[in-house]
C-alpha cells in the first residue's frame, strides 16, 4: 500500500456497484459485503436489478446495482445514499448518480465513456459530468477495461473471459479505497474455481492489479477505514438473505414438528429462491415439487397436508391471486399450510424485481366467502427464519393456513446473522389423531379450536373432507343454514384465538409519548434507524413494528392509547392503516406512504416525523 | 389365502348416494366397490391405504360414497391434489375421480402434467360429454355440432379424444370401459391399480338428464358386440357376436375385416400387445370411432416406466446416503461462517 496516502476513519460507509446486468455487479457487491462481514463490520445489502436478464447492453434499462452499507456497529439498512458509486458504464452513472451523496466519489470505467456508450445512455454531450451537474463530486475515471486486458494479456483466457473479469479489477480498486484485506475474496476464488487453477490465478491477479492501480493514482488521495464493530454480540455468524432464511425456517419447523416438509411451488420473481433453496435439501428429506402452475403449487401442497406432511408453498403477488380459490379450500378443510408471498410491485406483472407492501389486503381478504386466516410478516432478511418458523408453528398447532408476507427487499437483501441453535426453538405439536382413537369426529375441536388431523393410512380413521360446508362435528357435508352460520363463526373464532398464543406487541423507545411510528414487514430497518436517530436528537418518537397482522397482538390497543399521535408507514396506499381503522377505529391514524418500488429513505422518514411533531 | 376378506359392503359409506336415478355413476361406483376387495388381496392393501380424490362435478361426489379416506377438491384440481397426497405418502393407493369438464377443461393442465410425470395414481375419467352439475353445457369431449344449452346452434369446436391426449402426454396406461359393463370395469380397475404409474381409465358414462344416450350407438345391448372390441393383452383383436371380425394392419392404418372373407384368416388378425412402448398401434386403437371402427375397450396401453413418486423417494435416499448435513443445526453452520470475538 502507498504509505503516503492518509487513512481516514469512518463510522460507516455506503458503496453502490452498478453496471450492465451482465457485468457481474451482484457478485462484486456480494464479495465486498462478505469480506466486510468477515472483517467484523455491521453489514446490510440491497440488490437493485432489472427484470430483464440481459437488457440491451449499455442502456438504462439494463443497469444492475448492488448497494452495501458497512459500519462499525450493527447497521439496519443498506443506506439511503452512497458515498461511493462504481459505474461500469455511462448508463450506470446516469441511472445511479441521484443516489450519490453530495460531493461523493464516483469511480467510472473511462473505456466505456466513448461516443457510443454515452449515446446509448442518452447523454446529449460528451461531458456527462457537466451534463449531470456533478462538478462538485470526486470523479475517478479509470480505464478499467483496458487495464484488465493488460493485466491478463499473458494468460490463455479468451478475450471474452478477460473482459468479464473487469468487475474484479473494480473490486480491487474499492478494496484499496476502503482498506479491505484481499484474503477473503482470494479464498472465494480458490473454492469457486477449485478445478481451474488458472482461473483462480487470473482472478487473483486482476483483483490485486486493481488494488495496486488505485494505490498508485493521484485521483484517490485518501483511503478510508471502517473499523470492525465492537457492539455486535460475539459468536458465530453467517450472511443470509431473506429467501434462504425463509426456506430454512420451514425446514427448522419441520424438524421441530417431526413431520416431513413438502413444498409445491411454481417459479416466480422474487420468491423463486425459496423453492431453489428447499430443492437442495434432500439431505434433510425435503420434498419439493416444481408444479405446472401456481394453482398446482398450492393444490399439491394441500394434498400433501391432507396426507400428513408439513406443507408450504411459495409465491409472489400474482401467484397469490391464482392461489386464492385453493387457499379457501385449505380454510374449509382446516389443514395446516403456510403460503409465503414475497411481495413485489403490482398490480398485475407490475414491477417484478422491485419491492412493495401492496399485497396485505389480498392476504387478508382476497378470497370468496368469509374466509379468515392468519397473516404474519417478516422484518429483516434474518428475521425471515423466525417468521417462517412461527408461521409454521401457528399453521400446524392451530390447523389453519397462514400467509407469511415478506418482500423483494428483505428476500434479496442480506445481513449478518448470529447463527442460532435449534435448542433455542420450541417444539411444535400438531393435533395429530393417534391410531386406535375410537369414534373420531373429523371436526371435533381442542382448546385452540383446532380440529384433529388424521393421516390417511391410519386404521380406523377413514374420513372425507372437501370444499363443501361441513357439519360442525362430523365433518360430513351439511347444507343446514344454522350449521353454516355456526361454522362461519367458528372459523373466525379459531383465527382470532391465535392471538392468545402470540407474544405481546413491543415498542422500541419510550412506552408512551408524542408520536408512535407504526410499521410492518421489511420497512423495519429504515423505521428503526429513523426512530433511533431522532431519539438521539431528543425527539419523542417510538416505534411499534407489527409482525402479527391477523390476528393483531392482544395488547395493541394498550400500546396505541399511550401515544398522542400515530403514523402508519408503509410501501402502499395505506393497507395496514385501513386494517387498523377497521379493527380499532377509535384511533386517528396518520399515514406516510411510498410506492416507487423502492424502500423508504431515513431522510424522508425523519422529515415526515419532524413535520408531524412540529405541527402538534 | 385371502388376507382381508373385504366385500363390496366394506367400501360403502353411510352417506346417501345422491346421483340422479339412472345415472351411469351408480354403476361405476358399484364396479369400484366390487373391485377394491380384489385389489386389496392382489396388492395387499388394507382399507386405510385407499384415498379417493376428486374435483368438482357430478362424479366428484364419488369420495363421499366410498368408506375410505377421501378428499373432495375444487374444480379441475384433483390431479394436483392427488399428486400431493401420493408424494407425501407413497404407500397410499390414490384414486382420482374426475369428469370430462373437470379433467380436460379447467383441469387440463394438471391432467397432462400428472400423466407426463407418471405419478402412481389411478385416474378414473367419467366421460359423459357434457357438464351435468351446471345443467347441460357442452364439454371438451362433446361431439362437434352437438346442441347444448351453450351451443343452441351446435358446437363449433373439435372434441378431445382422452386416449389420444393421454398418449400425447406420454401416458403409460390407458384403458376404456363403459358404465354398463360392470364386470369389465371391475377387471380394468384391478389392472389400473396393479400398474405402477399414472393409470387413466376412461369410462364412457351416460348422463340420463342432459346428454342421454350419447354413447348409446355403441353401448346399446342389441348391437354392442358389433360396435365395440374388448382388447386383452396377448389375445387376437377379434370382435362381433360370433367373434368373426378382426383388426388387421393395412398400410399405415387399421382395417376391419371379416375372418373367412376376402382371404383373411385369424392369423392375419393383430394380436394385442399392451406392453409395447411404441405408442403407434395404441394411438390407432384409442382413436377408433364408430361407425368406421369398433370402439376399443379394455386395457389398451400398459407400459412399465419409472414413476415420479419412486424417483422422488430414490433421490432423497441417494442424497441422504452421502449427506454431511443431517439436521438443521448442521445446515445453519454449513458453508461460509465467521466468528466475531
Amino acid at each position: 500500500m502507498d504509505k503516503q496516502k492518509a487513512v481516514l476513519e469512518l463510522d460507516e460507509v455506503v458503496i453502490r456497484f452498478s453496471g450492465d446486468s451482465g457485468d457481474g455487479m451482484q457478485l462484486t457487491g456480494t464479495l465486498f459485503s462478505d469480506a466486510s462481514a468477515l472483517f467484523g463490520n455491521g453489514v446490510s445489502t440491497f440488490p437493485d436489478y432489472p427484470s430483464e436478464i440481459r437488457a440491451p447492453q449499455g442502456t438504462i434499462g439494463g443497469v444492475s446495482g448492488f448497494q452495501v452499507h458497512i459500519g462499525n456497529k450493527k447497521v439496519n439498512t443498506p443506506g439511503d445514499y452512497c458515498d461511493v458509486l462504481v459505474a461500469m458504464n455511462p448508463a450506470a452513472l446516469r441511472a445511479n448518480f441521484k443516489w450519490v451523496k453530495a460531493g461523493g466519489t464516483i469511480v467510472a470505467d473511462s473505456d466505456t465513456f466513448n461516443e457510443k456508450g454515452l449515446q446509448r445512455a442518452g447523454f446529449k454531450t460528451d461531458d456527462p459530468i457537466t451534463e449531470l451537474k456533478l462538478e462538485d463530486y470526486k470523479v475517478v475515471y479509470a480505464p478499467i477495461t483496458s487495464l484488465t486486458k493488460e493485466s491478463l494479456k499473458d494468460t490463455d483466457l479468451d478475450n471474452k473471459s478477460i473482459v468479464r473479469s473487469k468487475n474484479m479489477f473494480a473490486l480491487g480498486m474499492v478494496y484499496f479505497m476502503f482498506d479491505r484485506p484481499l484474503n477473503f475474496t482470494e479464498h472465494y476464488f480458490e473454492v469457486k474455481f477449485k478445478s481451474k487453477p488458472r482461473v483462480i490465478d487470473a482472478n487473483k491477479k486482476v483483483l490485486k492489479d486493481g488494488y495496486n492501480y488505485a494505490s498508485n493514482i493521484q485521483a484517490i488521495a485518501n483511503t478510508y477505514k471502517v473499523p470492525a464493530a465492537t457492539s455486535i454480540p460475539k459468536g458465530k455468524y453467517r450472511n443470509v438473505n431473506g429467501n434462504t432464511a425463509t426456506a430454512w425456517g420451514f425446514i427448522a419447523a419441520s424438524e421441530k414438528a417431526n413431520l416431513p416438509l413438502f413444498c409445491g411451488s411454481y417459479p416466480i420473481t422474487p420468491a423463486t429462491e425459496i423453492l431453489v433453496e428447499l430443492a437442495k435439501r434432500k439431505d434433510l428429506g425435503v420434498k419439493t415439487l416444481q408444479a405446472e402452475d401456481e394453482i398446482a403449487g398450492i393444490c399439491t401442497s394441500i394434498g400433501a397436508a391432507y396426507a400428513g406432511n408439513f406443507a408450504v408453498t411459495s409465491t409472489s403477488g400474482p401467484g397469490l391471486s391464482l392461489k386464492s380459490e385453493a387457499i379457501g379450500l385449505a380454510v374449509m378443510t382446516e389443514l395446516p399450510l403456510v403460503i409465503v408471498d414475497v411481495q413485489r410491485g403490482g398490480p398485475s406483472t407490475g414491477l417484478p424485481t422491485k419491492t412493495e407492501q401492496s399485497d396485505l389486503m389480498q392476504a387478508l381478504w382476497g378470497r370468496n366467502g368469509e374466509c379468515p386466516l392468519v397473516v404474519i410478516s417478516a422484518n429483516t432478511p434474518s428475521n425471515c427464519f423466525d417468521a417462517a418458523f412461527m408461521a409454521s408453528k401457528i399453521a400446524l398447532e392451530h390447523m389453519t393456513p397462514v400467509i407469511l408476507l415478506t418482500d423483494g427487499f428483505i428476500a434479496n437483501g442480506t445481513e449478518p446473522w448470529l447463527i442460532p441453535s435449534m435448542s433455542q426453538y420450541p417444539a411444535i405439536k400438531a393435533p395429530v389423531v393417534p391410531e386406535g382413537t375410537t369414534n373420531y369426529m373429523t371436526y371435533a375441536r381442542n382448546e385452540k379450536l383446532a380440529r384433529g388431523w388424521a393421516f390417511p393410512g391410519t386404521k380406523g380413521l377413514e374420513h372425507r373432507v372437501g370444499g363443501l360446508e361441513k357439519d360442525f362435528l362430523k365433518g360430513t357435508v351439511s347444507h343446514d343454514p344454522i350449521n353454516h352460520e355456526k361454522m362461519v363463526d367458528i372459523r373466525a373464532a379459531k383465527v382470532a384465538k391465535v392471538a392468545e398464543y402470540l407474544p405481546e406487541q413491543e415498542v422500541f423507545g419510550a412506552q408512551e409519548g408524542e408520536l408512535l411510528v407504526v410499521g410492518w414487514g421489511g420497512t423495519y430497518g429504515h423505521l428503526l434507524t429513523a426512530v433511533q436517530e431522532m431519539r438521539a436528537e431528543g425527539k419523542d418518537v417510538s416505534l411499534c413494528h407489527i409482525s402479527y397482522i391477523n390476528p393483531l397482538p392482544r395488547n395493541i390497543v394498550d400500546v396505541f392509547k399511550r401515544f398522542k399521535k400515530i403514523v402508519v408507514c408503509e410501501l402502499n396506499l395505506g393497507q395496514l392503516a385501513n386494517h387498523l381503522r377497521m379493527e380499532h377505529q377509535q384511533f386517528n391514524y396518520l399515514q406516510f406512504n411510498k410506492y416507487q418500488g423502492l424502500p423508504f429513505t431515513i431522510i424522508e422518514l425523519k422529515d415526515k416525523f419532524n413535520q408531524i411533531l412540529g405541527g402538534k | 389365502m385371502a388376507k382381508y376378506n373385504y366385500t363390496a359392503q366394506d367400501f360403502k359409506s353411510d352417506q346417501e348416494v345422491r346421483w340422479c336415478p339412472g345415472c351411469g355413476d351408480h354403476a361405476v361406483l358399484s364396479a369400484v366397490q366390487k373391485a377394491l376387495p380384489d385389489v386389496s388381496e392382489v396388492l395387499d392393501y388394507a382399507r386405510e391405504r385407499y384415498v379417493f380424490v376428486s374435483g368438482i362435478g357430478c362424479s366428484s361426489r364419488f369420495p363421499y360414497y366410498v368408506n375410505t379416506y377421501g378428499f373432495h377438491g375444487i374444480h379441475g384440481r384433483a390431479a394436483a391434489i392427488a399428486t400431493g397426497v401420493k408424494v407425501a405418502n407413497p404407500k397410499l393407493s390414490v384414486w382420482q375421480i374426475s369428469g370430462d369438464g373437470d379433467s380436460l377443461a379447467i383441469g387440463g393442465n394438471h391432467f397432462i402434467h400428472a400423466v407426463r410425470r407418471n405419478i402412481d395414481i389411478n385416474m378414473l375419467l367419467f366421460n359423459n360429454e357434457i357438464y351435468g352439475l351446471t345443467k347441460g353445457q357442452y364439454s371438451p369431449t362433446t361431439k362437434l355440432g352437438s346442441v347444448t344449452k351453450t351451443s343452441p346452434f351446435g358446437t363449433v369446436e373439435h372434441p378431445f379424444r382422452p386416449g389420444e391426449l393421454v398418449i400425447g402426454a406420454q401416458g403409460k396406461f390407458f384403458a376404456r370401459t363403459i358404465d354398463v359393463e360392470v364386470k369389465l370395469t371391475s377387471e380394468i380397475m384391478v389392472e389400473a391399480a396393479k400398474h405402477d404409474g399414472t393409470s387413466v381409465v376412461e369410462i364412457l358414462q351416460n348422463c340420463v338428464i342432459f346428454n342421454d344416450r350419447t354413447h348409446s350407438n355403441i353401448t346399446d345391448k342389441e348391437f354392442r358386440d358389433e360396435r365395440v372390441i374388448v382388447l386383452r393383452h396377448g389375445q387376437k383383436m377379434v370382435f362381433g357376436k360370433n367373434s368373426d371380425k378382426g383388426l388387421v394392419l393395412n398400410g399405415l392404418g387399421l382395417k376391419v375385416v371379416t375372418i373367412g372373407q376376402d382371404g383373411y384368416t385369424l392369423d392375419d388378425v393383430l394380436t394385442h400387445d399392451a406392453y409395447e412402448p411404441n405408442p403407434g398401434v395404441h394411438m390407432m386403437l384409442v382413436n377408433m370411432e364408430y361407425p368406421n371402427y369398433p370402439v376399443a375397450l379394455g386395457v389398451i396401453r400398459n407400459v412399465k416406466d419409472s414413476t415420479y413418486d419412486d424417483n422422488v423417494r430414490d433421490q432423497v435416499l441417494e442424497v441422504q446416503r452421502h449427506a454431511k448435513i443431517t439436521c438443521v443445526d448442521d445446515l445453519l453452520n454449513s458453508g461460509e461462517t465467521y466468528d466475531i470475538k
